[in-house]
């Protein structure tokens, strides 16, 4: 079922979500309203514990929202569904595959009807896009912290999904490695289209790869400000330094202050 | 060949050592018999070496066989429900606790005669709550991200555990088994030296004591030895081809 192309590829409409816990109603998310275009990329800011993570899994079909409701492609999302593709801070690789089966593993739950040799290729092309040429058939053991999150984005996007789900993704990394791997974002973006979620802590990662960067409240989250970055083709970091982009962190700097006291004061 | 050869030499020097401390305290055989006095003692009896050896070692594997069976069937059934864990791990606890060597008189009594059957779940008994454990911890701690990246591609709960829960509880599951063989093949040697007219080299150790032949219960003791180290090595050597990736390179 291919998606229309007026038809926005992500809708949270006015969702609310909430956790029982023995001390009683957690409520996590409250009437969140997100929209994102076909091939666009969000990126979701918020204080620590805001609910962040628990919109990934709304997203994914993992939990169920208690009010409001969740679209991908225009269809209603009533469970998991393989059009997704995601990648948190831990890369969970399997230790017991190479990195090559691990990238491999959507695809033999997915339903496609690719042969072996075509899924092997998928994968090598992937592999070869993020540059980890070579590590086919390494041990992921044997690879440092910011390969693995490469392997671990390719794992996510191996079976073409239209969704892309970030949770944190360069959270563990080094600022050096996570300048590189903002940069393989922006290629893979351009090789591989997807429409993405990002859920981050860092606002320059968020300015520098999302087109669009909503801030939460503090909990229960609700949407507080949302901030639209010109987004370049191939932006370089050096455009992180520009006035406009001090700009935007000033002003995603100030929000995120305003979100952490009303958490704290709730 | 050095790891042959180091080992090799550390028995020689071991048995050289025993056999001057006996002659050195001039021991009678009753008191510590020494090398020289086993391989004789051996000789006299091969044959019954060989067959009780053997019953001893297949009732020690089929022990552990449905050691391995419950213990990974319990273990999957508390690792996926919080419920069934915390109603049945005080049982299992409270079970384990208990000195299996009481245990060892009323099995024999409560099926008198069948020698076979009694040392087996023995066997069975001494060794499986490892088993369970290991495969209980191992599932439950899996960590919920690597369910989720399955869960979100509409994986079912029997393609999670065989992709991922099984394969990640391997390594656990061998270090248990390993704790469980030797466990094991204590159950089998404790029955088999206690029930009357049995087999198997408790039987053996168990005649030598009534026949005052020191020499044949310390003949037996490295038949013991030898058995124990061969199916331990066993072990390890399934460990390696099963989860040998769990093994950092030492490099």
């Amino acid at each position: 079922m291919k998606s229309n192309i007026n038809i926005d590829a992500i809708i949270i409409d006015s969702v609310s979500h909430t956790y029982k816990t023995d001390t009683g109603l957690l409520p996590v998310l409250k009437k969140l309203n997100i929209t994102i275009p076909k091939n666009g990329f969000t990126a979701v800011v918020g204080p620590s514990g805001c609910g962040k993570s628990t919109l990934t899994k709304l997203i994914s079909g993992l939990l169920k929202p208690d009010n409001g409701h969740v679209y991908l492609n225009g269809e209603k999302v009533l469970g998991p569904k393989p059009i997704v593709g995601m990648a948190f801070q831990n890369p969970v690789l399997l230790e017991w595959r190479s990195i090559i089966k691990n990238v491999m593993l959507p695809l033999e739950i997915v339903p496609n009807n690719l042969s072996e040799i075509e899924k092997e290729e998928r994968a090598r092309s992937l592999l070869h896009l993020v540059g980890l040429e070579g590590f086919e058939e390494k041990k992921p053991s044997e690879l440092s912290g910011g390969m693995r999150q490469r392997a671990s984005l390719c794992r996510a996007l191996v079976h073409k999904p239209e969704v892309l789900i970030l949770d944190e993704p360069f959270g563990a990394l080094d600022a050096f490695t996570r300048e590189d791997l903002w940069q393989v974002m922006h290629k893979l973006r351009l090789e591989e289209p997807f429409t993405g979620v990002l859920i981050t802590h860092d606002l320059r990662e968020s300015i520098f790869l999302a087109d669009e960067v909503v801030v939460l409240s503090g909990r229960p989250a609700t949407n507080q400000h949302s901030l639209q970055t010109q987004k370049l083709k191939n932006p370089k970091l050096d455009s992180l330094f520009s006035d406009n982009s001090i700009e935007m962190l000033k002003n995603l700097r100030k929000q995120i202050e305003i979100a952490q006291v009303q958490q704290g004061e709730i | 060949m050095r790891h042959i050869f180091i080992p090799l030499y550390a028995i020689i020097i071991f048995l050289l050592f025993w056999e001057f401390i006996v002659w050195v305290n001039g021991w009678p055989n009753y008191k510590m018999a020494s090398p020289s006095d086993i391989w004789p003692a051996f000789w006299k009896f091969k044959a019954l070496f060989f067959q009780y050896g053997w019953d001893t070692l297949w009732r020690t594997v089929a022990g552990l066989f449905l050691a391995v069976i419950l213990g990974v069937f319990l273990g999957m059934i508390m690792g996926f429900s919080k419920i069934l864990r915390e109603g049945l791990y005080p049982l299992l606890v409270g079970f384990n606790a208990i000195p299996k060597a009481t245990v060892v008189p009323i099995i024999a009594l409560m099926f008198v005669g069948q020698h076979d059957l009694n040392t087996i779940l023995i066997a069975f008994m001494i060794s499986f709550f490892p088993i369970a454990v290991s495969i209980s911890i191992g599932l439950s701690t899996l960590e919920p991200e690597y369910r989720d990246i399955l869960r979100s591609l509409g994986a079912s709960k029997s393609i999670i555990f065989w992709k991922i829960a099984l394969p990640k509880t391997l390594p656990e599951f061998f270090g248990a088994l390993k704790v469980a063989v030797t466990l094991a093949f204590i159950g089998t040697n404790l029955m088999e030296i206690v029930s009357p007219h049995g087999r198997g080299l408790g039987a053996l150790f168990d005649s030598g004591k009534t026949n005052a032949d020191y020499p044949l219960m310390f003949a037996v003791l490295i038949a013991l030895a030898i058995l124990g180290i061969a199916l331990y090595y066993i072990v390890v050597v399934l460990e390696k081809i099963f989860a040998g990736w769990a093994e950092r390179s030492s490099e």
